[in-house]
């Protein structure tokens, strides 16, 4: 196995899929002669040409209505988008024509999109910038939302996400392209859609934490486990559809629930996690789900702020020790 | 040609019969059935049909013009000489996703004919009151486009200028925009009062109706006599009711169709 960065890892995913599949193509801004805003297309250019690697202009609906009539009649496009925040200007044709092609023609078309980019906080971008937006893509059948937090999940989530035959939004993480990790060997390792991974066994308490707050959450449990609590991690990898069953299985263990998450609270994943988990298992809670979110605010500048706004290690202990009455 | 693709608005009755789809399909769809095009679930605004190269029925106004671009995208992509038309209303020139995609048609040289019906009105609101350059064939000047107005109460007219278009995407790869000025005899849906317009205004049109026109000049040049039109006429009107009579009897979706065709490879999980 080789150590990787995140950065490379979907690098891989997308060069070994245009590979062994004609009709994928990547198109978005500065994808290819730039080399990618954040260097993830790196290369692609060079190997691929023109044809399948396309700068588009900045055009955000445009490309991806583009994007979603190619898959219309078979191509495979990943469109990029720079950053999930502009991709609030395609939501339309994310939302209107990808999510529901499907369902309103009977069944006669697939749509084997991905949109992919990074979500989230970045550094010192304020509030236009450092938007996490699972919860609005989430919230719609007809799309499936995937959110790694390692190199290998990224890899081997990218490459199902392409060869998978839906639309799927690939939420990627700025301040997580940098992060190493170990990915397995050989063209033909995925990761399947839906399914949850277990990142730490543990027995007092359940963390879910996607995406930026699962590093997050391995850290907060190795400190708590010097405080004798032993705590469960577990990253849903895909927030639609939920591989619920992993989370309440966990829970009905532990009897504890800490949701954490870099998106605002209200109406985010955390609350239908809190919910479905009530319904489910609410005879094996021994206390109220807390729910560790980004804060209830725009994203500001300033660094102190940008800080408080986000979930950290520090908090999420202080959430495990409250459910698990410590505190 | 059987392989082009066309995609249209929510006013997709008319386009989807003239590419193939039968009258019955359309009028079951109509009736939301599970004999329909789109098996019920699409119904009035979402009639599709992908083996005969209808790819919709589009809601939201303008929607279906970056789809399309799309799909020419992928044509040339794939290097053949198919030609994908899109239809939509002036009404959906204002909208951004047409000004998006003719700027990447023209710059990535999509074989797609981007045709306007333009029937001067946007639901209640007059063309002269939503648009501040109301020459819509013009807007194709600020992409380097070709372009062409045409009368749309004219058949043939709008036969030979689609035609050179179609040559133009076929052999060039390169787009047009046209303007095929005509007009909306009814209202914009069942619910429109009709207040905007006089009725004057529409009985000046009425009586340049391109099916009228049509016929009349069929009949002056001989190709058609009184009794030929009536035919026409009587065939069409039993070919609308013997599809109202299959409508009505084939079933509804079944309840179980709610949750079905929602994703092409659902997640299955012991």
């Amino acid at each position: 196995m080789a150590v990787i960065t995140m950065r490379e890892a979907l690098n891989q995913a997308m060069r070994e899929e245009m590979r062994r599949d004609e009709g994928v193509f990547l198109m978005g801004e500065e994808v290819a002669a730039y080399q990618g805003a954040y260097k993830v297309s790196k290369g692609l250019l060079e190997e691929f040409g023109d044809k399948r690697v396309v700068d588009s202009p900045i055009t955000e609906l445009g490309f991806a209505g583009l994007g979603v009539g190619a898959a219309m009649v078979g191509l495979r496009p990943i469109i990029e988008f720079m950053t999930f925040n502009f991709s609030i200007l395609a939501t339309d044709q994310i939302i209107n024509s990808a999510a529901k092609m499907r369902y309103m023609s009977g069944g006669q078309f697939k749509i084997p999109i991905v949109f992919r980019g990074p979500n989230g906080s970045a550094f010192q971008v304020s509030s236009q910038h450092s938007q996490a937006l699972e919860s609005w893509y989430a919230h719609f059948p007809g799309l499936k939302v995937v959110m790694p937090s390692t190199p290998a999940d990224a890899k081997g989530l990218l490459k199902s996400a392409i060869r998978d035959d839906d639309p799927v939004i690939f939420l990627e993480q700025e301040r997580m392209y940098g992060n190493k990790g170990e990915v397995p060997d050989g063209e033909d390792f995925l990761v399947p859609l839906g399914r949850a991974d277990v990142k730490r066994e543990g027995t007092d308490c359940t963390v879910v934490a996607r995406s930026l707050a699962v590093p997050l959450a391995l850290k907060a449990a190795e400190e708590l486990e010097k405080q004798g609590v032993s705590v469960e991690v577990i990253d849903p990898r895909t927030i639609r559809p939920l591989d619920i069953e992993t989370i309440v299985n966990s829970v009905k263990k532990t009897n504890r629930l800490v949701v954490a998450e870099e998106s605002h609270a209200f109406c985010g994943v955390g609350a239908e996690i809190s919910a479905q988990v009530m319904e489910r298992a609410f005879d094996y809670l021994d206390a109220p789900v807390k729910r560790l979110s980004g804060a209830d605010a725009p994203m500001p500048y300033a660094k102190n702020l940008e800080r408080l706004a986000l979930p950290d290690a520090e908090r999420i202990i202080e959430a495990v020790r409250e459910v698990a009455y410590l505190e | 040609r059987p392989d082009d693709y066309v995609l249209t608005s929510y006013r997709d009755h008319g386009h989807a019969l003239v590419m193939g789809t039968s009258p019955d399909e359309v009028m079951a769809e109509l009736f939301g059935r599970a004999g329909g095009c789109s098996a019920g679930k699409g119904g009035s605004m979402h009639l599709f049909d992908a083996d005969k190269h209808f790819l919709g029925g589009h809601g939201i106004v303008g929607g279906q013009i970056p789809l399309a671009t799309g799909v020419a995208f992928a044509t040339k992509y794939r290097g053949t000489d198919q030609a994908t038309l899109v239809f939509f209303g002036e009404a959906a020139v204002n909208q951004g996703a047409f000004h998006e995609s003719l700027n990447m048609a023209q710059l990535w040289k999509l074989p797609c004919v981007y045709i306007c019906e333009n029937n001067q009105y946007g639901m209640g609101t007059s063309l002269k009151r939503a648009m501040s350059l109301s020459d819509v064939s013009q807007k194709a000047c600020g992409y380097g486009m070709e372009s062409e107005f045409v009368d749309g109460m004219d058949v043939l007219a709008v036969r030979a200028a689609v035609g050179r278009a179609v040559e133009r995407a076929r052999k060039e790869y390169l787009p047009s925009l046209i303007e095929i000025r005509t007009y909306r005899f009814m209202g914009h849906s069942m619910s429109d009062p009709g207040h905007y317009r006089t009725r004057a205004e529409i009985e000046r049109y009425q009586e340049r109706d391109p099916i009228k026109v049509f016929g009349d000049s069929l009949r002056r040049k001989g190709v058609l006599d009184d009794e030929g039109l009536k035919q026409i006429e009587a065939r069409v009107r039993e070919e609308v009711e013997r599809s109202v009579q299959f409508a009505d009897s084939s079933p509804e979706p079944a309840p179980e169709e709610l949750f079905t065709d929602i994703y092409a490879n659902p997640i299955q999980r012991q």
